[in-house]
């Protein structure tokens, strides 16, 4: 259909060039392809993603960003139609194999969505959903886990003497602050982040966007942005991509300062996209 | 518009005629031009045309009159009551066969517990060996006496039903358990007489107990008819009856307001508290009321975990093509099919059918006398809950798709399986919209009759669905329902005139019943709703 799989990458090897983190790395993108039908999205991208690192995924609309980070908790598999190829390795376990528990994946990777989704539920059953679906029904165990979560959402303060209260009360920064705490309530290692403040103002922005720092070091973050200086104020690595490929992969710096690619250029200084 | 207005004008014309119904009226006595007198209350007058030979034989003035007026004449229909004497109890009276009439205070109407209301006035009392002729004392001993017959009456109700009833109970358990014996291949001859042995047993104990209390009854019967009250209508035709066979009295000529609404509420009361006498056309509908809401509730026990179990498998887990749209296409259609073909189907597989293997497995001594192979409340809230299916599958299809997409999303991201992600998140946010659906589901089966017709629904239920015998509810019983007395009253009744006001009345319940069910179901709803409001910005 495209280019084999196997022949290594259309990238040039100069234009991957990631800031490496203390740890190594957490998940290895392997020359990952992915169909929509007949029609492919994803082109043989191949990337690393440092543990503890904050890594942003940008590029114009419709380029695959989002695709390729809902590859990675495999929330994909509800489009019927879809097919993959290469692998994607969460600690070097191809999370496609076949013996590989969704659930399990899932709960390894917490993830925050575009626009925020809080359940129909008070503000305590949100956080705790996580663990209530593992069947842990201890209240100690669970309360302790909404205290310690909304405190790392830096949330705790403003709702903890509602916490009973209908989360869709909240504000949509709230809410997504929420939404950050049920994702990390599970303690997952990778949390993924879907343009987490394209709905909200530029005060909620902030607060997302000090939070994502605060986070750093806990939590490997993989995040979709179509903000370039949002990606350039938390990222430490960024992915530049178009039409479904990786054109560059480095440090954020050197991204937005200096990128080798003229792709990448043409677009960080606002030439398209 | 014209819609609303016809459906504005029904309901009015509903409401008006069901309320007024029970509010009593005045007793005219009207002298007739040929020398007659009668007595009654007037329901309704209306101006008809004269046939010419009857105006030929009028004289001039009156005809002259008449002509004037474009041939008609008016005439005004009169509720006479005492049927037993009359032999009907409504009269057609013309308005110039009328030489006058008046609203004598002494006339009093008498509802009885047989034969319909009684018009005329009360000549003397009997209370055992006392008897009065003053009309002053009449009317002060009266209140007091009818209540003391009232308890009588209630207590002699007791025995018969209860007490003797028990017994007719235990006789037919004693009667079966011996069928059960002989019914079993491998009796020996000992074990067969012993059976035998014990039945004659208890059948001789019973029937010595059923005699003392019919004997008991007796006493009390012969009591109770040495209260009586002896009554003429206004041509003195006589009339004596039991103190405990009148239902209410009341001087209708001489009541204050406060009086009429007492007994209008008191009527009211009764009509729904009361079982139905005289062929449903008197007494209350309790029976039906209940009857109807058992079988509404128990309708919607079975439709909701079907109806949305149905939805949840079409919309959430069933593979979406050319299958899926089929059953729905199908679903959509069973929604058009004429109620009266479920109520066929229901007769056919539910009772005959299922009903009948039952039978034969569960309660061989019975047969031939059918138990779960008739009509009964448990079979017409399975046919109907047949006939509201395709709207609860289709309005919960509806509320699941209506959740948003983003919600699965968030559960599944968190590790939720898809069930739980099903139970947890997206059942509570469509359940408004599964509620509306079941709303609209009850309101349609409480409102069907035509199927009820042929699974269960009778004229008059001798017993309860739910009693104080075991297993308390009994859904293999036939019952009664609303809408049904409404047809069996006003059409199938022998008097349709002494039908009509209940018909009203019942109606008018029957609407009430089905908007406060829907009321409160959509309360609920709205607090559902409530609770997921969304947020604001």
């Amino acid at each position: 259909m495209t280019e084999q799989p196997g022949t290594r990458t259309s990238m040039d090897r100069k234009m991957v060039h990631p800031q490496h983190g203390a740890e190594g790395t957490i998940l290895d993108i392997d020359n990952f392809c992915l169909w929509y039908g007949l029609k492919q999205a994803l082109f043989n991208n191949t990337i690393s993603v440092e543990k503890g690192l904050v890594t942003a995924l940008i590029g114009p609309s419709g380029c695959g960003k989002s695709t390729l980070l809902r590859s990675l908790n495999r929330m994909n598999d509800l489009i019927e139609g879809l097919h993959t190829s290469g692998e994607i390795r969460l600690d070097n376990q191809n999370i496609f194999d076949s013996h590989v528990d969704v659930i399990a994946l899932r709960k390894r990777m917490g993830m925050v969505f575009q626009k925020p989704n809080p359940f129909p539920m008070t503000i305590s059953d949100n956080v705790s959903y996580p663990l209530k679906i593992d069947g842990i029904r201890d209240r100690r165990i669970l309360s302790e886990t909404v205290e310690k979560s909304l405190q790392s959402a830096a949330l705790w303060d403003e709702v903890k003497d509602r916490l009973k209260d209908n989360a869709l009360g909240l504000s949509g920064g709230q809410q997504q602050r929420l939404c950050i705490a049920r994702a990390i309530a599970a303690d997952p290692e990778v949390l993924l982040m879907d343009e987490p403040c394209s709905a909200l103002d530029p005060m909620a922005t902030t607060k997302i966007e000090d939070l994502i720092n605060e986070l750093r070091g806990r939590y490997s973050i993989i995040i979709v942005t179509h903000n370039m200086q949002q990606a350039a104020r938390v990222s430490d690595n960024t992915a530049f991509m178009y039409l479904g490929k990786i054109i560059e992969y480095g440090k954020t710096d050197t991204i937005f300062t200096k990128p080798r690619s003229q792709q990448t250029q043409d677009y960080v200084t606002g030439r398209f996209g | 518009m014209i819609g609303i207005l016809m459906i504005a004008a029904f309901l009015i014309l509903i409401v008006w005629n069901g309320l007024i119904t029970f509010y009593p009226k005045q007793i005219e006595v009207i002298h007739l031009n040929s020398g007659k007198v009668m007595a009654g209350e007037p329901i309704r007058t209306e101006s008809f045309k004269i046939d010419p030979q009857t105006l030929q034989k009028l004289p001039t003035s009156v005809r002259e009159a008449i002509k004037t007026g474009d041939v008609h004449a008016s005439r005004t229909l009169y509720k006479t009551g005492n049927f037993d004497l009359y032999n009907e109890d409504y009269r057609w009276v013309t308005a110039f066969d009328i030489k006058r009439s008046d609203t004598p205070p002494e006339m009093v109407i008498v509802e009885r517990s047989e034969w319909g209301p009684f018009i005329g006035t009360i000549t003397q009392l009997e209370l055992g060996e006392e008897t009065i002729v003053d009309p002053a004392a009449i009317f002060s001993r009266l209140p007091d006496a009818h209540r003391e017959a009232n308890n009588r009456r209630d207590a002699i109700q007791r025995l018969e039903r209860n007490e003797i009833g028990g017994i007719n109970h235990l006789m037919e358990k004693a009667r079966l358990d011996l069928r059960r014996v002989t019914l079993k291949g491998d009796m020996t001859l000992a074990t067969l007489q012993a059976a035998q042995q014990k039945h004659d047993r208890i059948i001789s104990d019973l029937q010595k107990r059923y005699q003392e209390l019919e004997h008991q009854a007796d006493i009390m019967k012969a009591e109770d008819e040495r209260f009586r009250i002896a009554l003429a209508d206004v041509e003195n035709r006589t009339k004596t009856l039991k103190l405990s066979g009148i239902v209410r009295i009341y001087p209708a000529n001489t009541l204050s307001e406060w009086q009429k609404l007492g007994i209008y509420f008191s009527r009211w009361w009764e009509f729904l508290t009361a079982e139905p006498r005289e062929a449903n056309t008197e007494g209350g509908v309790m029976p039906a009321i209940f009857g109807t809401f058992t079988m509404t509730l128990l309708m919607v026990i079975v439709v909701t975990p079907f109806g949305v179990m149905a939805a949840l498998y079409l919309r959430e887990y069933a593979k979406q093509g050319r299958l899926v749209s089929l059953v729905r296409i199908c679903v959509n259609n069973l929604a058009g099919v004429p109620s009266i073909v479920y109520g066929v189907f229901g007769l056919g597989f539910f009772a005959y059918t299922v009903g009948g293997i039952m039978d034969s497995v569960l309660f061989p001594e019975r047969l031939p006398n059918p138990t779960f192979g008739t009509g009964g409340i448990l079979w017409a809230a399975l046919t109907l809950a047949l006939l509201t299916v395709p709207v609860v599958i289709v309005a919960t299809e509806e509320a699941l798709a209506a959740v948003p997409h983003s919600l699965r999303e968030g559960s599944l991201a968190c590790g939720a399986s898809r069930w739980q992600t099903i139970k947890y998140v997206v059942l509570p946010k469509a359940m408004p919209g599964i509620m509306t659906g079941l709303i609209l589901a009850m309101a349609r089966g409480a409102g069907e009759v035509a199927p009820l017709m042929l699974v269960g629904v009778v004229k008059l239920a001798p017993e309860l669905p739910i009693d104080g015998i075991f297993p308390f509810l009994h859904v293999e019983r036939s019952f009664m329902h609303l809408a049904f007395h409404i047809f069996d009253v006003g059409f199938q009744s022998r008097n349709s005139e002494a039908g009509k006001p209940m018909v009203f009345v019942t109606t008018l319940l029957l609407i009430s019943l089905i908007a406060i069910m829907n009321a409160s179901a959509i309360y609920i709803r709205n607090r559902l709703k409530r609770r997921y409001l969304s947020g604001h910005f």
